[in-house]
């Protein structure tokens, strides 16, 4: 990063002209990346491939705007954001305090670190078979998937992130007068908060990929459902409109969590 | 209540002396870690009076730290008998607070007023009493107008300031602080060396100050206790230190005290290379260098 800014100022100090200020700056370079893909993308589909193997983006476009007016793709993205959200959201809850407890206890540590061990090596894919038959093909069985995959990356990050705990800290804690209880809630929870966001950020992404192989293999809507039945029809610009949309929904949930990180918990610690 | 502080310091060194009784009394106390055969403290004996400055004095690795982590209760006994007016030290408790080195044992999330308040609000003191508390606390320690500063903000010597206030607005029987100054570039430490004497002025409390510095523990303590070198570390000699406040490096006598210090601990650790007892070459070696010490000049700084 100093970097950056030191090579950007050298540039500053040598070429001193407004244009050449503006190239050097992030929204021109942005757009330049951009712009460069676009054009790429479109050579090498346009070139190499027939349209209906490798649609070039000008067709990818068209049909996008196509899928917005009819409103599907509206549907097919609310339908997984909600899965995700949901899902994330109650993972989280779960997550959080079964990880600072068994943070902070070593009975409870011991009791569950098998099972935490085991299961976070099986993908939450794996279980969509029984979960369906246990829960039916409706919304309870993706978004309990969904639970599956946040739960333990949460978890690992918050038990990490107690035993990042300063001992100074808890000590001088006891030592001022707090019971169990309230150095959980007044020490133990706001230090691991920045662990407990990081570990959150993460499972977001698991969740992405959760909600796209089960809305693939079970489900009759969502963003997983729209690029795997578009096979069926060949119909690869509206699999480019999954893609495209899975990418952007990322960006923005990420930088939506990072603002909020920002804004309410970075006097808790460093987050990035 | 700087008024206050004023007023303390003009009273006469004699009428500060440590009069009250035994606060805390340390009987033949032995400590190791868990398990381990190695013990860190043998037979240490140790009585403190109320309203005392007591600064516990030795190299690094001598086991001061745990002294002060058994009288804080973080650490348990393995033998002997360690009291606080009188009741065994069991654990941790409000009666006993600790200013640590390190600016780690601060709440970063926290407010330097909602830190200094931390312990009045563990008890359920209102917010606004607790304020307050913490406000008159926070000017005590030169930090008037910086409530609203989070730790981040502070720099190193402010921080300990803070950590002194959180203690004392607990209002301890005790205050421990281990090498609190430590970390400090010398202007600030000297600084915090100053403050700290006019706090204790001003509130009686009893101090167990652990450092590894003569000059400090000569400038802070009405006693110093000389630790021998681990392992099974003790309590070699108590040197009391008569010196008028407000104390100078370069006040008459400091340098003596300073040389009389370094040649205990000089023999401490010819001691401890050797046998359990100096043989009698190495005590005629330091006496022999305490003779030396004495020759220096008057107000002799090192």
């Amino acid at each position: 990063m100093s970097e950056i800014t030191a090579r950007t100022t050298a540039f500053r100090a040598r070429g001193d002209s407004a244009i050449m200020r503006w190239i050097g700056s992030a929204p021109f370079l942005y757009g330049a990346s951009i712009a460069s893909m676009l054009a790429l993308w479109h050579l090498v589909s346009t070139t190499f491939f027939a349209p209906a193997f490798f649609p070039p983006p000008k067709l990818v476009l068209t049909t996008g705007i196509a899928m917005i007016r009819s409103g599907e793709l509206a549907m097919h993205v609310g339908i997984s954001m909600q899965r995700i959200l949901l899902g994330f959201a109650i993972g989280s809850l779960i997550a959080a305090p079964l990880g600072l407890l068994m943070g902070s206890n070593r009975i409870v540590r011991t009791l569950f670190e098998p099972y935490v061990n085991f299961f976070r090596f099986v993908p939450a894919i794996a279980w969509l078979t029984p979960v369906v038959i246990w829960f039916g093909i409706g919304e309870t069985s993706k978004i309990l998937i969904i639970i599956y995959t946040t739960v333990f990356i949460v978890m690992i990050n918050t038990i990490v992130g107690v035993s990042n705990i300063a001992p100074n800290k808890l000590r001088a804690a006891a030592s001022l007068g707090a019971s169990t209880g309230q150095t959980c809630v007044n020490v133990t929870l706001p230090a691991t908060l920045p662990f407990i966001l990081t570990g959150m950020r993460l499972a977001m992404g698991n969740s992405f990929a959760t909600v796209v192989s089960a809305e693939m293999l079970a489900a009759d809507s969502g963003l997983g459902y729209l690029i795997f039945n578009s096979r069926l029809w060949m119909a690869t610009d509206q699999i480019f409109i999954g893609i495209v949309s899975l990418g952007i929904l990322g960006i923005l949930t990420d930088w939506i969590f990072r603002r909020l990180i920002l804004r309410y918990a970075s006097r808790y610690g460093p987050v990035e | 209540m700087t008024a206050g502080v004023a007023e303390t310091m003009s009273m006469s060194p004699q009428s500060l002396e440590a009069t009250g009784k035994e606060l805390l009394s340390a009987q033949k106390l032995s400590f190791s870690y868990g398990g381990h055969a190695v013990r860190v403290l043998k037979d240490l004996d140790l009585s403190i009076r109320e309203g005392e400055f007591f600064c516990l004095l030795g190299p690094s690795g001598c086991g001061k730290t745990s002294v002060l982590n058994l009288i804080a209760g973080f650490e348990q006994i393995t033998g002997g008998r360690l009291t606080l007016d009188g009741q065994p030290v069991t654990g941790p408790g409000v009666d006993r607070a600790v200013v640590f080195q390190g600016e780690d044992a601060l709440f970063p999330w926290l407010r330097a007023i909602d830190n200094v308040a931390f312990g009045p609000k563990m008890k359920g003191l209102p917010k606004s009493e607790r304020h307050e508390l913490a406000r008159k606390f926070l000017k005590l320690v030169h930090l008037g107008g910086q409530e609203v500063k989070y730790p981040s903000e502070l720099s190193g010597g402010m921080k300990q300031r803070v950590q002194i206030a959180r203690v004392l607005a607990n209002d301890p029987k005790i205050m421990l602080m281990d090498e609190p100054f430590g970390a400090l570039d010398a202007q600030t430490r000297t600084k915090l060396q100053d403050e700290l004497v006019e706090i204790w002025l001003a509130t009686r409390k009893t101090i167990v100050f652990i450092t590894h510095d003569i000059s400090e523990a000569v400038l802070l303590g009405d006693r110093v206790g000389v630790m021998s070198k681990g392992p099974g570390s003790r309590i070699a000699t108590i040197v009391p230190i008569d010196l008028p406040r407000p104390r100078r490096r370069g006040n008459p006598g400091f340098g003596e005290m300073w040389d009389r210090i370094n040649g205990l601990i000089d023999c401490e650790e010819s001691a401890a290379q050797g046998s359990e007892t100096p043989t009698a070459e190495v005590a005629a070696t330091n006496v022999a260098d305490l003779r030396e010490h004495k020759r220096r000049p008057e107000g002799f700084q090192k």
